[in-house]
């Protein structure tokens, strides 16, 4: 009994990393689908396995929309030639990419992605791998600990481009922490105000948004939040970790083949991961659209339901990543920090204070 | 469960003591971080899961990284030439041994041995009053106890804290009048 | 002297300082452009239009009568800025066809990783027999395949329609001259 159900957590949590992976191997065709689409062109649009060109009308439609490309991505990076620099720390030159990916998929243990209503009782419950209490917080402890996977490959790289995208992105990833964690203490005050029981886990935030989403009552957390999650998943705006005009390639210079495919994936699955969490936490989780009750139907067929409509919002995220790449050029390293430090965190906290002195308000009447 | 705690114990111990006897100050910074995630695991085990938590974002997430910075930026080489002198290796020996004792005294007397963690962390900090959160798991609970329980030491914390860090600015602050006397 | 206008730059304003109706209206740009229809040409499939006077692969020609063109006078050769052109001038032998024109080129080789397709060759051949066609991608797998020899030069080429027949009309006037005619 014992050991089934820790078979059956092993298979689910084997599954979660597969649909997580596959994920980020679609939001890389994703990227390079909407970037070619901005700037004029195609994309991949080749790449097809053996007779899939012969099935009648979806076969070359799929080929077309580069659906198998991700399958080629990752062989080629398998199938490279292993290259070590010969100046590197070997330990931790080895060690990064795979600090960089191990946090990136801890941290949807504690997502939920869908509910399950039981057709007899009627009671939902959120589908996720650990129902933990203190959800929110575990995202930010384990992705905390994803700047080391980039700190010592730029380090253990010995090469000056790679460390100074190292020390760039971890001192961006620093000052952005705060931030981030800041801009949502609100939603979490409103959670546990007086008369609400709702703790700190991911589904509570999603139950709490059945008739109204957070980024209509919370705007500015919304904004900061999104901000600060561009800036911890290093993208564009605030790629300081690989500005490839000035650093090369940044903290992956050095990185080839495979290991800069982990880092690659890891990358994505921060993505994933982050467009999932603003989904949960501002767009309304599985909840249909505010103000209308879920039209889903108890049962599995309802639970899947909920499920593509919750991964449906986090792929037109992904999409908005992409889009904000194309828009917005690099900031220069000091706007970041002065943008990170004496804009973002002073409104961070003048949002909390606020909302605090609202919630007392109403308390004390 | 046994198992368990053995193993995280042993990931929490062995790093420790690896990473005051390493050379290397990048090793010994990966050293204490693997001893800090492994005494957040011993957390878990104790199903104190927002402590584990803190454990993890505060030292191991944000600390250390801090730490690491400081030190990938110094020259290794001349570092790991560093050798500890006579006074410091005296000194240290003296501490470990009186470590040890304590230790063993705290153990071996009728203080805290044969009562359980769990059971001790239950306990009402004075022995009159009743603990009216009882065990301090939820993060609820240790918001209650921050702010009524504990409201002076942790006020007296954040004091300490901000005067370090005013010492902090004034140190690496430049005094330009002592420097313009220099020059004079 | 013309009177310099100093235009103050102006504070910005709380929206622009906040750069969120920036953002947003270049998303929008971004986002209109993703439903345009792209520019590109899908390559091997689909070809580029190659306008006139394109300056490709040079190649030699053959006159309507399939007579090579060349008359080996090596003037492409002397021209040719990277010296990519070398020419063996040889006999045109007795008996054949075109044995009035007296000479032609044995072996005429054009090395495509020298050339840099400037047109000097075209240009300056008296007998119109070196042109740069719209051939435009070439490869190989190593460097000998990519010295163009004469036939490949002539395959490349084809035939230049053109009706002069210079040394045709030559030989005819000779013919006409030896035959007792007046000069």
């Amino acid at each position: 009994m014992e050991l089934t159900s820790i078979l059956l957590k092993i298979v689910f949590a084997v599954l979660m990393i597969v649909v997580v992976m596959t994920m980020a191997g679609y939001s890389v065709l994703i990227e390079r689908k909407v970037s070619s689409w901005v700037q004029g062109r195609v994309g991949p649009n080749r790449t097809a396995p053996f007779l899939v060109n012969y099935i009648p009308f979806i076969g070359p439609l799929l080929v077309r929309m580069g659906i198998f490309q991700p399958m080629a991505d990752g062989l080629k990076f398998l199938f490279k030639e292993e290259i070590t620099p010969g100046h590197v720390n070997k330990t931790y030159y080895f060690l990064a990419p795979i600090l960089a990916l191990v946090p990136a998929l801890t941290t949807m243990v504690v997502i939920p992605f869908g509910q399950y209503t039981d057709p007899s009782t009627g009671a939902s419950n959120p589908l996720m791998l650990a129902p933990l209490d203190i959800g929110i917080l575990f995202i930010f402890a384990v992705s905390s600990l994803g700047v080391y996977g980039i700190v010592l490959a730029g380090w253990s790289s010995n090469n000056k481009y790679s460390f100074l995208g190292a020390i760039r992105s971890s001192a961006q990833m620093i000052s952005y922490e705060l931030s981030l964690g800041l801009s949502v203490f609100p939603l979490f005050l409103w959670l546990n105000a007086p008369g609400v029981e709702g703790g700190l886990g991911l589904n509570a935030v999603v139950d709490y948004q059945q008739n109204f989403w957070f980024i209509f009552v919370q705007p500015l957390s919304a904004l900061l939040f999104l901000v600060a999650i561009f800036a911890e998943t290093n993208r564009l705006p605030f790629d300081m970790a690989e500005s490839e005009t000035d650093l090369v390639g940044g903290f992956h210079t050095e990185y080839g083949c495979f290991k800069f495919g982990i880092f690659f994936v890891a990358e994505y699955a921060h993505i994933v991961i982050g467009s999932a969490l603003f989904t949960l936490l501002f767009l309304g989780g599985w909840h249909f659209l505010p103000g209308l009750s879920d039209p889903w139907p108890a049962g599995w067929i309802g639970a899947v339901l909920s499920t593509i409509w919750f991964l449906v919002k986090t792929v037109i995220l992904i999409v908005f990543f992409v889009l904000i790449r194309w828009t917005l050029p690099r900031f220069r390293y000091d706007q970041v920090m002065k943008l990170g430090w004496t804009i973002l965190l002073p409104l961070a906290i003048g949002n909390l204070i606020l909302n605090a002195i609202i919630i007392a308000l109403i308390d004390s009447q | 469960m046994d198992v368990l705690f053995i193993i995280f114990a042993v990931l929490t111990v062995v790093p420790a003591l690896l990473m005051v006897v390493s050379r290397n100050p990048v090793n010994g910074a990966m050293f204490m971080i693997i001893s800090f995630v492994g005494m957040a695991a011993l957390f878990v085990l104790l199903e104190a899961f927002l402590l584990a938590i803190l454990q993890v974002l505060v030292y191991a997430g944000a600390i250390m990284v801090l730490f690491l910075f400081i030190i990938m930026l110094l020259d290794m080489d001349e570092v790991e030439k560093i050798k500890p002198g006579t006074v410091t290796s005296i000194a240290s020996g003296i501490s470990l041994a009186l470590i040890i004792v304590g230790v063993a005294v705290l153990l071996g007397s009728d203080g805290l041995a044969g009562q359980s963690v769990a059971h001790l962390a239950a306990a009402p900090d004075f022995p009159s009053a009743d603990n009216p959160m009882g065990l301090a798991l939820s993060a609820k609970a240790y918001g209650f106890g921050l702010f009524t329980k504990y409201m002076l030491p942790f006020q007296l914390t954040g004091v300490l804290l901000l005067v370090s860090m005013i010492g902090v600015i004034i140190i690496s602050k430049k005094r330009e009048t002592s420097q313009g006397q220099e020059q004079s | 002297m013309a009177e310099t206008k100093v235009i103050e730059r102006k504070p910005l304003s709380l929206s622009e300082r906040t750069y969120l109706p920036q953002i947003v209206s270049g998303l929008k740009t971004t986002i209109s452009h993703m439903f345009k229809p792209s520019v590109t040409l899908q390559y091997p499939e689909e070809r580029p239009p190659i306008p006139k006077g394109y300056r490709g692969v040079p190649t030699l020609v053959k006159d309507p009568n399939g007579r090579e063109k060349c008359v080996s006078c090596q003037l492409c050769e002397f021209v040719c800025p990277p010296r990519a052109i070398r020419i063996t001038p040889g006999e045109i032998p007795e008996g054949s066809e075109s044995e009035h024109v007296e000479k032609g080129p044995e072996e005429f080789e054009i090395n495509m990783l020298r050339c840099i397709y400037c047109g000097l060759c075209q240009e300056v051949c008296p007998e119109e027999a070196i042109f740069l066609q719209d051939v435009f991608s070439l490869s190989g797998y190593s460097r000998e395949e990519l010295v163009n020899k004469k036939d490949k030069l002539y395959e490349l080429g084809g035939t230049l329609p053109d009706s002069h027949f210079k040394w045709d009309k030559k030989k005819a006037a000779e013919e006409a001259a030896l035959a007792g005619g007046h000069h």
